[in-house]
């Protein structure tokens, strides 16, 4: 190391590795030159699960976890504590956010190949979060105690009713009471503020260490360690800081420009972020007339209600996840982005985007026929995308990948 | 008359307007939260009105009062009918057990009801009171059935003999195509103090008051999402241009 | 990759304006976090001003009201009371006898007998030193803890002493006199946390 470094810097270094650390996660780690904005997400969703902790922590400074307290103590928060308001849209308007962000990051990952080896365990770290982040968002929800908080709870926490022998059992032990109750809600609180939120960290913590030792890939899919210069510095890569750091800040702020636009002039997002039934404090005598959950778990939830058996559903959708998890393994092709991979890949993962967002968005909608057929017919791509592929990726023709990343 | 009212309905509604609660046609208003003489006169019809039977507790009066530019002197002495404090939540003295056994259901706290139902299902709400002798107190609804509550604005509306139906519903002569009404009441049972022009006025300010109450921060919240528009504003262009500082080194 | 022919002044430029750029939105950030400590206006609400009934307060008692959860003490103080509080020998054993530390009181009470009529003395019962509720001891005879005693508070804490005025006297923990809350008298009516009506 140069020696011209301050003195406090070189007696801290010797005994913590601050510039080590430095150098090696942001100076010195070598990123493609070719990353395009699809690769801001990762970066948004760290700065949004940033947004979740601390507006989160403020606002358990004015919440109460109690049956008879907590839908009082959310709208004291927003009336009656100074800029409490804020601090609460902040945390609504950032949980819908966390999962755009992480979504369009999980598609950015299937498009260009970035599960494949060297990189499938940071494809399954980036799962564990994504099902974390699941629990997390579940059981914030339930925190507010209106009449969607309470009723989501109650049709989510039946699911577990559907396994046999186990099942009556295990939604007892799961509620803690006979029915969704202030002690169902007091375990929620603490899983939510403190359990979850300690493994998400240390996940986060995981999916960039296993990020930072193989590299990230690229749109292109070129693997830049191949070559390298003279110091070992790959040609076609450039230091995270200050290119991808600094750099990203328009996009960034880009992201800040919706994130604010949503947080002060749409807060409830259109009765999909904050639910209009939920501003009504839980009654478990009275069902709201259209109970669905919110919109990130849409998906999954059409593909439950699709399937006209309760176990079987139950099945379908805990698959509708699991799937996900063994991608890496899936994918046969000798190539890693769809822009080298032949049309049928490109098609399959198109048309898996399309029934995505088609699940997901009647997910929110009453059953009708209709929506029933579209759901299966959703559904069957949904899994059809990840059961045929072994067998798509292999046989289709792809281009070649060339040795360094193209002007 | 009622077979043309429900061909009219609705079958499917987005799920934005679902939790209004059905299919019936909602006659739409715009509300304008900087109308302050207008909340101020909804505060007091729903101080007059309303307040006996459905509480705001979780809104206090020395927020309302001062969100609204009235004095407390004024707001104490003509709009606050119990024996609190100025800076008390807006609760009232009737019990949940009381309203039970007196309207079938308790009526329920209405501080966030605009954000549940939104400001068109009330306005419709308030409008759409009818006779109908087979109902407890008399009377039904247009947009909620059976709904327990009596029409407390009788004497400012009147009853309406039959179902009023929406301003929007423009009904058309079929021999001659003019049309025939501009919507709501046509026969009244009993007259009431307000002409129909007057009693919706009047009814826009209440739901008016109602939509403030669900969110008094509201003006607030533009307010300063404005002023973090002009600063992200300009943090893009300094942003935008260190980026393309940086990355000449690259290109 | 180089950096041949970089413009490091415009460099330079746009790093800091887009520091002071992020700096300024940390802080915008940051409001909303810092306000929301500030009290409540449920806080605000129960720290209300309060109304005390004194029509029956006797002369020489002391009655105990509450505001903003402290004890207030309201006493009615008699001729010989007030006299006592003129008198040299006490004075002279007195920190501030002039209530010149301003922030200790109100204007209308910055005067010998800290109050806006002569008799009426209010006060928050808390001892300036840590905070403990001090003892209402008005007889004028020798304490174990004064052998001069003149009638005034005594803190059971520390055994810091106060006339009955408030004042502190010299050589005890607390630094400064008690502390006159403000309040307003209207007929038999004390409104303990509004200067006026």
């Amino acid at each position: 190391m140069s020696t011209n470094k301050p003195a406090f810097m070189q007696w801290l270094d010797q005994r913590l590795p601050v510039t080590n650390a430095y150098e090696k996660h942001m100076s010195k780690y070598y990123a493609p030159k070719n990353l395009n904005w699809w690769y801001v997400f990762g970066l948004l969703a760290t700065l949004v699960f940033v947004n979740q902790i601390l507006s989160g922590i403020w606002l358990t400074m004015s919440y109460v976890p109690s049956a008879d307290e907590a839908f009082h103590s959310v709208e004291y928060i927003m009336r009656d504590v100074d800029s409490g308001w804020i601090i609460r849209y902040m945390h609504s308007t950032g949980a819908s956010f966390f999962f755009i962000v992480v979504y369009l990051h999980m598609f950015r990952g299937i498009m260009y190949g970035s599960y494949q080896k060297p990189r499938e365990l940071i494809w399954v770290f980036g799962m564990f979060i994504y099902l974390a982040l699941m629990a997390e968002g579940f059981m914030g929800y339930v925190l507010p105690w209106g009449q969607m908080s309470y009723w989501g709870a109650q049709v989510i926490i039946s699911l577990f009713g559907a396994i046999p022998v186990i099942g009556d059992g295990l939604t007892e032990w799961i509620r803690g009471d006979f029915l969704i109750s202030g002690i169902t809600l007091n375990r929620f609180f603490a899983l939510h503020v403190i359990a979850i939120p300690l493994v998400l960290a240390l996940l986060v913590v995981l999916h960039i260490l296993a990020l930072h030792e193989v590299g990230s890939n690229n749109p292109d899919g070129v693997d830049i360690k191949k070559h390298k210069d003279d110091k070992g510095a790959p040609l076609d890569g450039i230091p995270f800081h200050p290119y991808y750091t600094v750099g990203k800040l328009p996009m960034i702020i880009l992201f800040l420009f919706v994130f604010c636009g949503v947080l002060f002039f749409f807060p409830e997002g259109g009765g999909y972020f904050l639910e209009h039934a939920n501003f009504e404090p839980a009654n478990p005598l009275k069902t709201p007339e259209h109970i669905a959950p919110t919109w990130y778990y849409g998906a999954f939830y059409s593909i439950l209600r699709a399937v006209p058996d309760k176990l079987m559903g139950v099945i379908a959708m805990a698959a509708a996840i699991a799937i996900l998890f063994v991608l890496p393994w899936l994918d046969r092709s000798p190539v890693r982005s769809w822009r080298y991979k032949g049309w049928m890949s490109k098609t399959a993962i198109i048309l898996f985007a399309i029934a995505f967002i088609v699940l997901s968005y009647l997910g929110g909608q009453p059953v009708t026929d209709l929506n029933t057929w579209l759901a299966r017919i959703c559904s069957v791509i949904y899994f059809g995308f990840f059961i045929l592929m072994p067998w798509y990726t292999r046989i289709e023709k792809t281009k070649p990948v060339p040795e360094r990343v193209p002007e | 008359m009622k077979k043309l009212f429900l061909s009219l309905v609705l079958s499917v509604a987005p799920l934005a307007a679902f939790s209004a609660g059905g299919a019936v046609q909602l006659d739409h208003i715009s509300t304008d939260l900087s109308d302050k003489a207008s909340l101020q006169r909804g505060a007091q019809l729903y101080m007059n009105y309303c307040m006996g039977c459905h509480s705001l507790e979780y809104a206090r009066y020395n927020r309302v009062a001062r969100d609204l530019d009235i004095p407390e002197e004024i707001m104490m002495e003509n709009l606050v009918f119990n024996d609190v404090n100025f800076g008390s939540l807006m609760e009232n003295a009737m019990s949940e057990e009381d309203g039970k056994e007196w309207f079938g259901a308790a009526p329920p706290d209405l501080t966030l009801v605009a954000r549940v139902r939104g400001p068109d299902w009330l306005y419709t709400y308030l409008r759409g009171f009818y006779k109908d002798e087979n109902r407890p107190m008399g009377v039904n609804n247009v947009v909620f059935p059976n709904v327990g509550m009596p029409h407390v604005l009788a004497d400012l509306q009147g009853l309406c003999a039959e179902q009023p139906h929406p301003v929007t519903d423009k009904r058309f002569d079929p021999l001659t195509g003019r049309t025939i009404t501009e919507g709501g009441c046509e026969a009244y049972e009993t007259e009431g103090m307000l002409t129909p022009t007057e009693y919706d006025n009047a009814m826009y300010d209440l739901v008016n008051f109602l939509e403030y109450m669900g969110e008094p921060f509201a003006e607030d919240r533009e307010r300063i999402g404005w002023m973090v528009f002009a600063f992200l504003a300009v943090f893009l262009v300094i942003g935008q241009l260190l980026y393309r500082e940086l990355w000449k080194d690259i290109h | 990759m180089t950096q041949d022919g970089v413009n490091k002044g415009r460099r330079r430029f746009l790093y800091i304006a887009a520091g002071a750029m992020g700096a300024a939105g940390a802080v915008g950030v940051a409001t909303p976090f810092v306000r929301s400590w500030y009290p409540s206006e449920k806080a605000k609400a129960v720290g209300a001003p309060v109304d005390v009934d004194i029509s029956t307060l006797e002369s020489g008692e002391m009655r105990i009201a509450e505001w903003r959860g402290k004890p207030i003490f309201i006493v009615r103080r008699t001729e010989t009371m007030i006299e006592n509080l003129r008198k040299d020998e006490l004075t002279s054993r007195l920190a501030d006898p002039e209530s010149e530390v301003a922030s200790q009181q109100p204007e209308y009470a910055q005067n010998t007998l800290r109050s806006r009529a002569e008799d009426l003395l209010v006060l928050e019962g808390v001892c300036t030193h840590l905070g403990c509720s001090p003892q209402f001891r008005p007889e004028v005879e020798p304490q174990p803890f004064d052998a001069n005693w003149m009638g005034g508070f005594f803190c059971p804490c520390h055994g810091s002493r106060f006339d009955l005025a408030g004042r502190v006297y010299k050589g005890v923990p607390a630094p400064t006199n008690l502390v006159v809350p403000p309040h307003v008298v209207q007929g038999s009516v004390l409104t303990v946390g509004e200067e006026s009506a």
